[in-house]
Order: structure tokens, then C-alpha cells, then sequence
């Protein structure tokens, strides 16, 4: 038993380490660090500087840019990535859909789709959830009728993040109205320039435009835009939702976050002396700094035994990072909205006002937001209640 | 990074796996050795001592097995499960520490070969009843005379010391009561003049002492390590017992939560097992999100409990302890909550399996103690 890293590993978290801190700009990590919305360009930026070092999407197949490495140095570079504030590679192009493509896409649509969606050139959105199906996401009603060489799609779907900068967007639709649930679905992948697309946005809880509803009205695909088999959508949708559950604790991003709370209180006044005095407060932070030294381990115990595992199957285990990870990084929101304190109501500050704000309280503005936002993270990517349900299931046979 | 056993380690885990399911495997059993006059069972002491894992601490040279943390982890993992009446804790574990860290050749010479043959028991005498987690509150003194010194003092909660025949005892030999230095550790058999024990059952169903020592004169060579140097070997037998108790709790956890979940499979109510209701699944998970967590910090804790930095070692033990009382904690409220009227009565398993994460989670620092080193310190990064 050793819960070290190898002298390679080390070397391999000091490489990334360095590149994450000199190659990205400091403005976009700035962004990250201080919970202020990028912009689509900033995305478009850090991606492609690490898909030019090789490094956007290294878990991918290694014919499609993949990198040879082991799972622990994928876990490595995805901490170190979080923890220099560096935007994760969007999540919808390459943890959903390049991996989708790699594993069930046709020649033709690997060669079209993944150097594209490796280098964002082409932004993807995804079009899962409904108003009606959302834990329950095979009820899902969109539909696509066949007409020749083309499907006919009728629908809506909600939640899609980003999607006002999207190209394509990756869908479930139902193409066998009458077989059970799960077994009349299909994964189109749709050009968002068709006609008969709406987006709308939809302003979340922290006053921003982060979400939308897509609606699609008598919208023509390509037969060749269908992903693997017709009526097979279901595995394929299977395969992605666990792809997005490994890696979702982010614990990387809840330590940079904590880390900066202690820089912050030990800056923000209070009483004769700073936040970071006041014991009560050192506590809580102690408390979800312990929290996430044991989710971190628990996370590197998942990390090994797939190291060790052939079949490449999730762990039902990375349920329990997800419903952990979400809680702390919630946590972390809620510290950093007490250290605000009553300077938590300030709206946006811009213009004049952001000037007034002296470097002290620079970052009190994104508090609040930032907190507001991350209640997100327990619902989405399988919401905790779902992930309660899965491990009662698969790990304890209840 | 690799979580897994050595092939000497699995052996040790299916030798001691297979001891406590034979000797421990039911209530029953547990309760027939608590009843014994010692407390405990004579015989599955001495089977311990024929297993080896009396010698596990100490090394090779001096005729141990040379296991660390992890063989502790492994054995101790196992006697949770069996909430093993045999006082390994507190002669192994913490006794042992006190002389594979501290004692010269000649004293090792003179007491390993009894310990790892069963025949001595140690006890390790350093709490004090106002000195609560304070490891350097140390009232207890020694005074130098001719050829040896003299004890005075009280040292409260001894584990185990009625049946031990030698206490490790912490006494100042120079210093204010709560000064880091001018500690030191004496040899002090348990039948010397001037010893008086009063003896009493702990909640776990062990026993422990509140022992006197008035006038105690002990020779030159019953000083165990270097005199007024004492508090950096007892912080490193706190570390490992922190480390050591944490397995016990998580092979504890382990037991109580596969318990709940049998019982949510087999109790049937309105007509179904009640494991098919949705909020005990779910709390089921959360005991298992509970246990979990306590594992890795039970990991960390054996990782870190003989680093050679102290600070270090000793905020990774903070945080490790505030994680497997916390977890201990809501295991056992949950155990019983899900078990309902059976899990409240001493008939069963669980309710003594609850008694003992309750017992576990104070010895040694609390929760809000060790919450307080590691906020004191500044955190974990």
C-alpha cells in the first residue's frame, strides 16, 4: 500500500502544473478562479492552445489524439487543469460527444466530426433533458420521423448549457413511438444552423444566461447525422452519462476555490483584525478542507482500481465522488459567500463602482452568483437523489 | 499509488479474518470472554501470541514480525469486527509503541520476548483526568533520588492496567504541567508499593483504571528513553493509536452497515422487506458515503502515522480522527435508527458495535479537538 505518486508521476504533475500556469492566459484563469462567466472565445482560446500541446482531449481513443497515459496521470492532469483555474475543455465536445463518436460513429463522421470538436471549431450542445424528462430521461417525447433520406424532428429540449453558442447539438429522439421507453430511442447529431431551431434563453438563478430550451419545428437531418444503430440511442446516451460521472467531484476545482478563500479572508477585514482570525470561520473551513482530503483519496481509490480493471466499466463507486463532490463543492460556494458577508449584496459592480471597489473587495460581487449557480451541481449529471438510487442498486442490492 | 495488500499482508489479513470469525463470529462468544474473571479470554490471548500478532510491532532483530501501520491496520480492522475482547489495544498497540520507540537493548531484551509470548501485558498510563486531550498535560511527577526516582501523581482511564503487568507511566521530571518538555516515560510494574488501582468496566464492555501513585520508587533503569524527552515518543504512540483505532472503526463501520443492510433485506413491514422503502435506501447510502471516507482517512492515517515530519504527521492524524468520529458517529446513530426497537437493546450485535464507535470516538481527541488543531494550523494546504 502506498498512496504516493512515482517519481514519473510527479514529474508528469509538474509538467502539466507549469503548462497550466504559463501557457493559459492569466485573464481567462482569473475569470475561473473569481466564478465570472467566460467568454465563448475564452473557451475557444484555452482549448486550443492545449489541443495544439496534444492535450485537449487525452482520454480519447489514441488514433483520434489521444494521449498514452494511465488513468492516474489522466487524474492528474485533470486536477492540476482545475486547480491552476484553467476552463475544463468543454465537457459537451470532449467528455460527451467526441467519445460517442470515437466509439459508435461511423468512418465518415469520426474523419467530419472529431478533429473538429478536439480543436472547438465546431461548438456542441446537448440535447437530452425535456420539461418532461428529466431523472426520468427515457420518457423523452422529441421526436424524428423518417422521410427518405432525411429525419423530420418535432420537440423541445430544456437545460442546454450553451447552447446559444453552439453549431451542433447532439440529440435523443424518439424514432419508434411504440417500442418501451428506452428501446425507441436514437442519438441524431443536428446542425443548430437548421431551419426550424429556436433557442431561447433562459436566465438561471444567478442572473445569468448559462441555460436555454432548443425547439425544434419540422427540422430536417441527414440519415447519415444518426449516430450508430436507430432504436440503439439508449446505450449510446448509457455510455455517455457514465463518462460524465467520472471526474464530476471535481475536487480539484473545490481546493482552488478553497484555497483562494483563505488568500481572500486573510485580506477581508473584520473586527480589530481579518476573517482568517476569526476562529469560528477557520473552522468551517477546516472542516471541508478535511472533507476533501478524504474524497480526494476515496477518488484516487476509484482512480486505481480502474487502473486495474480490463473492462473499462464505471465504477458504481463514482456515485459516491458525485454525490460528495457536489455536496463540498457547494460547501466551498457557501464559505466564500460568508466571507462576503453583507458586501454579498452587491450586484454586479461595473463602471464607477467596480473602480471604488479597492483590490480588497474586488471579488465580492461574483459571491453570491457563484453560490446561487452551484446549486446546479447536485442535479445535474444524475442529481444525488438518482445517484442514491444507483449505488442502493448496484452496491448494496436494494 | 496502490491500495492493495502485499502477498504477506493478505496472508495476515485470512490469519486473523479466519481467528476472529471463529473466535468472535457471535455475541455469544464476545459476552462468554467479557465475563471472564480477566474480562477477557486467557486462551485467545495466548492464541494471539501463537498467531504472531502479539509480535507484530516489533522488529525482526528483536524477535517481532516488523509489521507497521498497515499490519496494524489489517489486525486491527479484524478485531473490530470481532469486538475482540483481548486487550491489544492497550498492550500491543499503545504499550508495544511505548517500547519499540523508546526503550534501550537491554530493556527490549528484558521484556519483547514475554510480550510477544503473551506472559506480560502492558498499559500505557499517561491520561489524566484534567488534562482531556492535552498529551502534554502532565501533572504526574518524578523525582530524582539516589539509584532511581520516586512517582507521585493520578493517571486517569488506564486501559486495561488491572490485567497488566507493567505500566508505561508519563511523569514530569523537570518543567510546568503543561510544558512540551520535561516529560518522561517509566517502566513501573503494576504490583510496585505504592500502586493503587481502582478498576472499572468501560462502556465498550473493556475495562480501564484510575491509578495512584504515591511514593513509587522505581530504579535508574525503569526510565524508558531519555529523560525530560518523553513528549516526542508519546505524540508518535498517540499517532499510531490514532492510525490503530481508526481501523478498528472502520472494520467496525464495515460490519455495522452490512448488518443494517441484511436487516433492511430481511425485516418485512406492510408486507414488504423495508429495504424497498426509498428513504432507508438512501440512508443506507449515506452510511456507505459515511464509511467510505472514514476508509480513506483510515488509509491516510496509516500512511502518514510514522512520517518523519511531526507536524505534518500529527494534522494528518487531526484530520483523520475528525473524519472517523464523524463518520463513526453517524454510522452508528443510523444503525440504530434503521434497525429501529432491536438495534436500542443489548441483545443485539449493533447496539455493541454502537457502544464502541461512541467509546472510540473519544479517546484520543474528539471531534471539535481535532477540528480546532487543524483550523489552529491553518488547514490542511
Amino acid at each position: 500500500m502506498d498512496l504516493s505518486f512515482t517519481p514519473e508521476e510527479t514529474a508528469f504533475r509538474e509538467e502539466v502544473r507549469t503548462f497550466f500556469r504559463t501557457e493559459i492566459p492569466a485573464y481567462i484563469r482569473a475569470k475561473v478562479s473569481e466564478g465570472r462567466p467566460l467568454a465563448r472565445q475564452d473557451y475557444v482560446t484555452s482549448q486550443r492552445i492545449l489541443n495544439t500541446k496534444g492535450w485537449a482531449v487525452p482520454h480519447w481513443p489514441l488514433e483520434h489524439g489521444g494521449q498514452p497515459w494511465t488513468p492516474i496521470q489522466r487524474y492528474i492532469f485533470t486536477e492540476e487543469l482545475m486547480q491552476a483555474a484553467v476552463p475544463l475543455p468543454l465537457q459537451f465536445n470532449c467528455y460527451m460527444i467526441g467519445p460517442v463518436i470515437a466509439a459508435f460513429g461511423s468512418s465518415e463522421q469520426k474523419r467530419r466530426f472529431l478533429p473538429r470538436i478536439a480543436n472547438l471549431d465546431d461548438w456542441w450542445c446537448q440535447g437530452f433533458s425535456e420539461p418532461g424528462a428529466g431523472s426520468d430521461l427515457a420518457s423523452l417525447k422529441t421526436r424524428a420521423v423518417r422521410d427518405g433520406d432525411e429525419y423530420i424532428v418535432d420537440g423541445q429540449k430544456t437545460w442546454t448549457t450553451l447552447g446559444q453558442y453552439a453549431d451542433w447539438i447532439f440529440c435523443l429522439v424518439r424514432t419508434d413511438p411504440d417500442a418501451k421507453k428506452q428501446a425507441g430511442i436514437s442519438f441524431l447529431l443536428i446542425d443548430m444552423k437548421s431551419p426550424g431551431i429556436t433557442v431561447r434563453p433562459i436566465i438561471t438563478i444567478d442572473g445569468r444566461h448559462e441555460v436555454n430550451e432548443i425547439f425544434f419545428d419540422a427540422v430536417r437531418v441527414p440519415v447519415e447525422n444518426l449516430v450508430g444503430e436507430e432504436n440503439r440511442g439508449w446505450d449510446y446516451a448509457k455510455f455517455l452519462l457514465a463518462n460524465e460521472r467520472t471526474g464530476i467531484a471535481r475536487i480539484g476545482l473545490s481546493k482552488e476555490r478553497i484555497a483562494r478563500i483563505k488568500r481572500l479572508a486573510r485580506t477581508t477585514s473584520a473586527g480589530q483584525g481579518c476573517m482568517w482570525d476569526d476562529m469560528d470561520f477557520r473552522s468551517r473551513v477546516a472542516s471541508v478542507e478535511i472533507d476533501l482530503k478524504a474524497l480526494e483519496i476515496t477518488q484516487m481509490r476509484v482512480v486505481a482500481a480502474q487502473a486495474k480493471r480490463s473492462d473499462g466499466k464505471p465504477d458504481p463507486a463514482s456515485s459516491i465522488l458525485k454525490i460528495r463532490g457536489s455536496e463540498l463543492q457547494q460547501a466551498t460556494t457557501e464559505l466564500l459567500l460568508e466571507l462576503a458577508g453583507p458586501n454579498a449584496l452587491i450586484g454586479a459592480a461595473s463602471g464607477d463602482l467596480r473602480n471604488d471597489l479597492n483590490a480588497e473587495f474586488d471579488w465580492v460581487d461574483a459571491a453570491a452568483p457563484t453560490y446561487f449557480n452551484t446549486r446546479k451541481v447536485s442535479i445535474y449529471g444524475g442529481s444525488n437523489e438518482i445517484q442514491h438510487n444507483v449505488i442502493a442498486k448496484a452496491i448494496l442490492g436494494l | 499509488m496502490d491500495f492493495d495488500l502485499s502477498s504477506e499482508q493478505s496472508l495476515l489479513k485470512e490469519t486473523v479474518d479466519r481467528w476472529v470469525a471463529d473466535t468472535y463470529g457471535t455475541l455469544a462468544q464476545i459476552e462468554a470472554s467479557r465475563k471472564a474473571p480477566l474480562g477477557f479470554s486467557e486462551a485467545a490471548w495466548l492464541q494471539l501470541a501463537d498467531l504472531g500478532l502479539l509480535a507484530l510491532p516489533f522488529s525482526e532483530a528483536d524477535g517481532g514480525f516488523g509489521g507497521g501501520p498497515t499490519e496494524t491496520l489489517v489486525a486491527m480492522e479484524a478485531l473490530g469486527r470481532g469486538l475482540v475482547p483481548e486487550p491489544y489495544f492497550a498492550s500491543v498497540v499503545l504499550g508495544g509503541a511505548a517500547i519499540r520507540l523508546a526503550a534501550s537493548s537491554d530493556q527490549r531484551q528484558r521484556l519483547i520476548p514475554s510480550l510477544i509470548d503473551g506472559s506480560l501485558r502492558l498499559a500505557f498510563a499517561h491520561g489524566e483526568r484534567q488534562a482531556r486531550y492535552d498529551l502534554a498535560d502532565v501533572a504526574t511527577t518524578a523525582r530524582g533520588i539516589d539509584g532511581g526516582f520516586v512517582l507521585e501523581g493520578q493517571k486517569s482511564v488506564v486501559l486495561n492496567a488491572d490485567t497488566a503487568g507493567m505500566l508505561v507511566v508519563s511523569a514530569r521530571t523537570a518543567g510546568g504541567q503543561r510544558d512540551r518538555a520535561g516529560i518522561s516515560l517509566f517502566l513501573v510494574p503494576t504490583d510496585a508499593s505504592g500502586v493503587s488501582l481502582h478498576s472499572y468496566g468501560t462502556h465498550d464492555g473493556g475495562r480501564a483504571a484510575d491509578i495512584t501513585l504515591s511514593g513509587v520508587h522505581v530504579p535508574q533503569d525503569a526510565l524508558l528513553g531519555t529523560e525530560d524527552e518523553a513528549f516526542a515518543v508519546i505524540s508518535r504512540i498517540i499517532a499510531g493509536a490514532i492510525a490503530a483505532l481508526s481501523a478498528e472503526a472502520v472494520g467496525i463501520m464495515e460490519a455495522l452497515n452490512a448488518l443494517t443492510v441484511d436487516y433492511l433485506k430481511t425485516r418485512k413491514q406492510f408486507g414488504v422487506p423495508i429495504g424497498t422503502f426509498q428513504v432507508l435506501q438512501h440512508r443506507a447510502v449515506d452510511m456507505l458515503v459515511a464509511l467510505e471516507q472514514a476508509r480513506s482517512m483510515e488509509l491516510y492515517a496509516a500512511m502518514m502515522a510514522e512520517a518523519e515530519d511531526p507536524v505534518a504527521r500529527d494534522l494528518a492524524m487531526s484530520a483523520a480522527k475528525v473524519q472517523i468520529n464523524r463518520s463513526a458517529r453517524f454510522v452508528a446513530q443510523q444503525a440504530v435508527q434503521l434497525h429501529g426497537g432491536i438495534g436500542m437493546t443489548m441483545e443485539y450485535l449493533g447496539a455493541h458495535y454502537f457502544r464502541r464507535l461512541t467509546m472510540i470516538e473519544m479517546m484520543f481527541g474528539d471531534t471539535p479537538h481535532h477540528l480546532r488543531v487543524v483550523a489552529d494550523a491553518g488547514g490542511l494546504a
